[in-house]
């Protein structure tokens, strides 16, 4: 998939853990690329590797015990995987940032919020203190906390405001890729609602590129324009939102949407996905979703389906499409 | 005439701290009938999980009445409300840290048979704890595995086998799926549901998830800092919410559904502090229908429908 204003591709990317229990294959032979300008959604269940796979974009995985074991990720033409410690540290923060899950343990508890954002912005431009503690007041204006509220320590603001902190700390460089990790999961829904309206506005504003993992399909319905769902460190099903939502064809996926309570619906009977996740250590060998596919076949005990594209950039990794 | 099971009224529970008292659930009055579920949803911190843990007197209420069954169990002392325990239960919501971890899903589930001298011999006890994992959709081939050993889904299947051991007819599920996949999530949602009819057991359904709320419950009641904001059956609350507070709730729920319109409120600012509240209602700082009124006095819960009532001088 050559596309225009290529901004990320990652080729054939492979991410082992190497445990007493055996090794764990946490990502394998993933393949993703996106444009400038794209809300990526990366959607799966605990343990099916979203983190890791954006935490080895970002090289910030502990070596041991993770291991990359093969692969290219290719951020504007550069193969993120050859550069040096130093280079990447100016990268990071500064062309590709990170938002966490959580945001109680995501900040220093013991720095002003206002200094740990001007402490980024310092990092990675030429300016004075001072200029870069007004910068960080005006990033703070931009997610809606007041200026003067720079001085405050972490614990004097509610969640809502800690994770709008990190928001604002993540886009103060102005990166190219904002990578955000469940950044709304801890957070109640009517703090979600705020926060996520909050980040629409600044994503376009901006023009950042985002890659967004999360396990709430409603919202990815709402934010993304391309999602990948994930199952056991492999990429399952790859579209456009309208593919996803309206044409869905993997039985992962399909299982999804199955099992999740919807609140428009007038009456819903769950249909839940049987069994569990495969143990990482020791996965099947065909397809990794064989033991709880209500298609499975023969051929899927044994081989590992191929990705094959079946309408125009909607990719399915399954025998049966 | 419905048997009431349940029955609260003008439950407080009062937390003291530093700078005052935390009005952590403040004049409540709901009832649930046999066999039924109620939910109480609302954001952290509204007291939803304090009323779980006030009604089965984990937590002493600083006032009002509890009543099970007719009898008012606040006036039990410790031994004749140890045969209440037998029939009221809890499910917690995090199966990581509700199970000993020294204890092998066998004796876990045998603990509340043991506790209350169900049986006499071991036999009779092996068997109804396997009866238990059958029920509750765990292979007997976990019996003597520890909690590390076991998934969050099978970890709550045992919370809900330890909770099902002295067959209570009441259950507080708090936040039972919580944490928990969305896949696994399904599995716990239907076996809830499949106990709750073969069973007849009556549920007081505790989460912040407003479609599983919608899934599981016959009434909900919606809380806002310590208060019962709305209370009606399951389809009037998500059909026709009066409650500024609730329509707000209810339209910050991320659809997973594309091409549909969103009609979100936004609202401004957090939750503020339950430490000794200012007199009126406790929404009224970040409502948009506030008047001189609703910061004046509070408002009562009236009924606006049958069967459902609001807490609100603009409904």
């Amino acid at each position: 998939m050559e596309q225009k204003n290529l901004l990320l591709k990652i080729k054939d990317l492979t991410i082992n853990y190497n445990t007493y229990d055996g090794i764990v294959k946490a990502v394998e032979g993933l393949n993703l690329s996106m444009s400038n300008g794209q809300t990526l959604g990366l959607v799966g269940e605990t343990g099916a590797g979203k983190t890791t796979t954006v935490k080895g974009i970002m090289r910030l995985l502990p070596d041991p015990p993770a291991k990359i074991v093969r692969g290219e990720i290719y951020f504007d033409g550069e193969n993120l995987l050859k550069k040096s410690k130093k280079e990447m540290r100016s990268i990071r923060g500064k062309q590709i940032s990170m938002i966490f899950q959580d945001p109680m343990t995501s900040l220093n508890p013991v720095m002003t919020v206002g200094d740990q954002i001007a402490e980024t912005i310092r990092l990675h431009n030429d300016i004075s203190k001072k200029q870069s503690f007004e910068e960080a007041c005006t990033m703070l204006e931009q997610v809606g906390i007041k200026g003067e509220r720079a001085g405050d320590y972490p614990h004097q603001l509610s969640g809502g405001m800690k994770q709008r902190v990190v928001i604002a700390m993540a886009l103060a460089c102005n990166p190219k890729l904002l990578i955000a990790d469940e950044p709304t999961t801890a957070l109640d829904v009517t703090i979600q609602a705020q926060v996520l309206e909050m980040m629409k506005k600044l994503i376009a504003q901006y023009n950042t590129s985002v890659i967004m993992i999360t396990h709430d399909l409603g919202i990815v319905a709402e934010t993304c324009d391309y999602i990948a769902i994930m199952y056991a460190g492999e990429i399952v099903e790859y579209g456009t939102k309208q593919h996803i939502f309206l044409n869905a064809k993997h039985p992962y996926t399909k299982g999804l949407f199955a099992c999740i309570p919807d609140i428009t619906a007038e009456d819903n009977k769950l249909t839940p996905i049987e069994g569990l996740m495969p143990d990482p250590t020791n996965l099947p060998k065909g397809c990794k979703f064989y033991p709880r596919c209500p298609m499975a076949g023969k051929e899927c005990e044994n081989e590992n389906p191929a990705n094959k594209e079946i309408e125009n950039g909607h990719f399915v990794k399954c025998h049966f499409v | 005439m419905p048997e009431k099971l349940l029955e609260v009224k003008n439950l407080k529970k009062y937390f003291k701290t530093k700078q005052g008292y935390l009005h952590a659930v403040d004049d409540v009055n709901f009832a649930i009938n046999r066999g039924k579920t109620l939910s109480l949803v609302g954001e952290s911190g509204c007291g939803k999980s304090t009323i779980g843990r006030v009604v089965l007197r984990l937590l002493e209420a600083t006032a009002g009445e509890i009543y099970f069954e007719g009898a008012n169990i606040r006036d039990l002392d410790k031994m004749q409300m140890r045969k209440y325990r037998k029939k009221m239960q809890i499910v917690f919501q995090d199966p990581y840290s509700s199970l000993d971890s020294r204890k092998s899903v066998y004796e876990s589930i045998a603990e509340p048979l043991v506790v209350q001298k169900a049986f006499t011999n071991k036999k009779q006890y092996a068997k109804r704890v396997y009866e238990l994992m059958d029920t509750s959709g765990l292979a007997q081939r976990f019996a003597n595995a520890y909690p590390h050993e076991l998934d969050g889904g099978r970890r709550q299947r045992v919370g809900i086998a330890r909770a099902l051991a002295l067959n209570p007819s009441f259950i507080v599920l708090d936040e039972p799926v919580s944490a928990l996949d969305v896949s696994i999530q399904a599995q716990v949602l239907n076996l809830l549901q499949q106990l709750q009819d073969d069973l007849n057991l009556t549920y007081l359904f505790i989460s912040h998830d407003l479609s599983v709320v919608k899934h599981i419950s016959d009434m909900v009641a919606v809380m806002y800092l310590g208060k019962i904001v709305e209370l009606a059956n399951c389809k009037s609350i998500f059909q026709n919410p009066v409650h500024p507070y609730t329509k707000a709730l209810l339209s910050a729920v991320p659809i997973p559904k594309i091409n549909v319109k969103l009609n979100r409120i936004i609202l401004e600012g957090d939750v503020p502090s339950p430490i000794n509240p200012k007199p009126g209602c406790r929404f009224a700082g970040r409502c948009r229908l506030c008047s001189s009124v609703c910061k004046e006095s509070d408002p009562v819960l009236t009924e606006v429908d049958r069967g459902h009532f609001v807490s609100c001088f603009n409904k």
